[in-house]
């Protein structure tokens, strides 16, 4: 099992993490909490999902969220991978697991996205971020503060992004 | 005819056609800056690498170049105010070395900055309501237009309202900032194309159905680069109520499956060349049936509300004709020749749009001093409303001039050597940076602008040889668009040294096409007797008053590739 790294809430506050990590080719365990690759998953199912105590599922960038989505009743938490802080896709990921598919469990965002990213995950529907190593919580929390107030809705609640503030100067 | 005093505005109004942001904008744009000086802090303590630093500085316009830092500050749709352009003076003289680049997409570059004065520059920007934000890295580019919006005879719907919308919805959306690669959406509200559309990842032509309502026909996929397309039409109507839910279809498409294992090929455009267009739109399509329509919903309500914090220009109740112009015409032949190319047909009648040439023969095109760019703000002041534009020709625009000031407007230019009658023509060469600063290129532009200026810097010849485009880019990255010059000029290494490969056709209007290569790649100082040659084929067998790209397109490249290898021998 991999070992804890720290995790971080929407707020940018250390929560303690019960969920380990499954490596592609570890045994499963005899119970959860536990974070499973999604080929994995996909391979096992009934296993996996036999486990007590929590399943997650960890869905790369370069993966189909769609394979995922008749097991989301199954879940409880979808971990998104970001391989480098480049690559994108996992916030897409993110958004449609919101927004298209309605899930409201907790999503944590996992790999290497950086601090300056965290307001993007946040306003997408992040639920938690794992650090990388050695990775300080108080960069993450800093840009938040930086970044001003947060809307704290669920992201499906939220409009667009400016077009929030439109909406709001037409209340005012 | 002294009709400047007269015309100038009062400061309340000086500001016509900008978008004023307001205290909430105004926020954002200042926390922006303080999260980069942070970030900036960060990386000169070491905390962040170079390889980290680097999106976040691009995020903020701040590119490395060969010599040193360069920023490039965001026009949003080329418009400004006299006031804004005043501060770019300002930046140009205190932060760099007196003088501002203008590009083709209409935004400003800083080529001489230092890393640790790049948050104050953007402090200052931000006073004046001007940023940085997304002029580079791999997410939505600042949005092009028609440098005629809004003023243009031929226009049938203003699209800067649309490209405001644009850029409000893209600044800093969450799940858009770190797409396979840059993004750059044009729109145009004209038949005639002055933006370009059909080159650009998302290219917008906003029309009127027959009802009058205005919607937008959308073309993807376009680009010029190592790999240029022509865009691919994959919506024939959009109506304004769905246009950011199928940008959001688009984008979607895109950051899901756009390519991100070969910088080359991470455009969209290789995205939709590999899926095939149609299949592409189709997959825009499920996406856009995916989003919920009320969330994406673009109310005529935002509309109006966007629309009403841009200025109207107070326009005077005007005779379509001006007796005091047509006498100047008719009177000075150099103030007809200048308006015969240096000027564009307003839709109101009595005024008409003027072109200040960045292009002074010999010099380097888009480049401007701050005594230049603080005299263009004093002049768009007197005459057209306070509110001007850069064209991605390189050139400023004052789009509402009364014909009746035309004149005296026209002397002014003088002085400050911005007068150059070349516009369209063979001078007003469009170049990027090139080797003097950019590390990507292979050759330099600029040089090779200036050889050619120079050749045909007489302006009888010139006016005769007609509208001509030429356009060189330093390296196949093609920011100076050689591929859609009427000339294309590419930069090339050949063994090691500085080459240039010449193609012939390339439009960029509504009939896009890209150059025919007219022959092997020749030297820096053969470039201008390559174009002698050129001109002398065309002038052959132009009928009478035939433009180049019509004798091109109708004789074709052969007699050119002739007289090209004849030249060789």
């Amino acid at each position: 099992m991999a070992n804890a790294k720290i995790v971080i809430d929407r707020a940018g506050a250390i929560v303690a993490n019960a969920w380990t990590t499954l490596a592609p080719d570890e045994e499963l365990p005899s119970a959860g909490p536990v974070i499973v690759p999604l080929a994995r998953l996909l391979a096992e199912t009934d296993a996996v999902l036999a486990l007590p105590g929590g399943i997650g599922v960890l869905i790369g960038s370069d993966e189909h969220l769609e394979q995922i989505v008749p097991l989301l009743p199954n879940l409880a938490l979808v971990a998104v991978g970001f391989p480098k802080f480049r690559d994108g896709r996992g916030f897409t990921h993110i958004r449609a697991l919101r927004d298209q598919y309605g899930w409201a469990g907790e999503i944590r965002a996992v790999g290497d996205a950086l601090p300056d990213q965290f307001l993007s995950l946040v306003r997408l529907g992040v639920s938690s971020v794992e650090l990388g190593e050695g990775e300080d919580p108080a960069s993450w929390s800093g840009v938040l503060a930086l970044r001003g107030g947060l809307d704290s809705r669920p992201a499906a609640e939220q409009p667009l992004p400016l077009l929030r503030r439109l909406a709001a100067r037409f209340a005012a | 005819m002294d009709t400047a005093t007269q015309i100038r505005t009062p400061s309340a109004a000086a500001e016509a056609g900008i978008y004023h942001y307001d205290a909430l904008d105004h926020a954002f744009i200042t926390r922006r800056v303080e999260a980069f000086r942070e970030q900036v802090q960060r990386r000169l303590s070491g905390a962040l690498s170079e390889d980290e630093f680097k999106p976040l500085r691009l995020m903020n316009g701040l590119y490395l170049q060969l010599h040193a830092y360069m920023l490039r500050v965001a026009i949003p749709y080329g418009v400004l105010s006299a006031i804004q352009m005043r501060k770019l003076a300002h930046v140009a003289r205190k932060y760099d070395r007196d003088y501002g680049h203008f590009t083709t997409r209409q935004n400003i570059q800083f080529n001489w900055i230092k890393l640790e004065q790049a948050p104050d520059i953007l402090a200052e920007l931000a006073e004046v309501d001007i940023h940085a934000i997304q002029t580079s890295g791999n997410c939505i580019r600042n949005v092009s237009t028609d440098q005629f919006a809004g003023a243009a005879a031929d226009e049938l719907v203003d699209p800067r309202v649309y490209a405001e919308i644009l850029r409000q919805w893209s600044t800093d959306h969450p799940e858009f900032l770190f797409l396979p690669r840059k993004f750059k959406i044009a729109i145009i509200g004209s038949p005639q194309d002055r933006a370009a559309i059909k080159l650009h990842d998302i290219g917008i032509l906003t029309k009127r159905n027959a009802a009058g309502e205005p919607g937008f026909t959308i073309y993807v996929g376009g680009g010029l680069g190592r790999t240029p397309v022509i865009g691919s039409k994959i919506r024939d109507w959009l109506p304004v109520g769905d246009l950011l839910r199928y940008m959001e279809a688009v984008l979607r498409v895109y950051n899901a499956a756009g390519r991100r294992d070969n910088i080359y090929k991470a455009r969209i455009k290789i995205l939709v060349r590999e899926t095939g267009a149609e299949r592409f739109a189709e997959l825009v399509e499920q996406e856009f049936a995916n989003l919920s329509g009320d969330r994406f919903h673009l109310p005529a309500e935002v509309v109006a509300a966007i629309q009403s914090r841009f200025g109207a220009p107070d326009f005077a109740d005007l005779p379509a004709v001006s007796p005091a112009y047509q006498k100047a015409l008719a009177e000075n032949a150099d103030f007809a020749r200048w308006v015969s190319t240096n000027t564009h047909p307003h839709r109101v009648p009595g005024y008409i749009s003027a072109v200040i040439s960045l292009k002074p023969i010999g010099g380097i095109p888009g480049d401007a001093t701050s005594a230049q760019i603080d005299r263009i703000a004093d002049l768009a002041e007197q005459y057209s409303f306070g509110e001007l534009r850069i064209a991605h020709e390189q050139n400023v625009v004052l789009a509402h001039v009364r014909q009746d000031a035309l004149f005296s407007l026209w002397r002014e230019l003088e002085a400050p050597g911005i007068a150059t009658p070349n516009v369209g023509l063979i001078t007003d060469i469009i170049a990027c940076p090139g080797l003097d600063y950019c590390d990507l290129a292979n050759a330099r532009s600029i040089p090779i602008a200036q050889s050619i200026s120079e050749r045909f810097g007489d302006l009888d010849r010139q006016h005769d040889i007609g509208e001509l485009h030429v356009n060189i880019s330093g390296c196949i990255n093609a920011c100076a668009h050689h591929h859609v010059g009427h000339i294309g000029i590419l930069g090339v290494d050949k063994h090691g040294a500085e080459a240039y490969q010449i193609t012939l056709g390339g439009t960029a209007d509504e009939n896009a096409a890209l150059g025919q290569l007219l022959g092997a790649a020749v030297a820096a100082d053969e470039v201008p007797d390559v174009i002698e040659g050129v001109i002398r084929v065309y002038l052959a067998v132009r009928l009478p008053g035939e433009l180049f790209i019509d004798s091109f397109r109708r004789v074709g490249l052969a007699p050119f590739k002739q007289e090209f290898r004849d030249g060789q021998r």
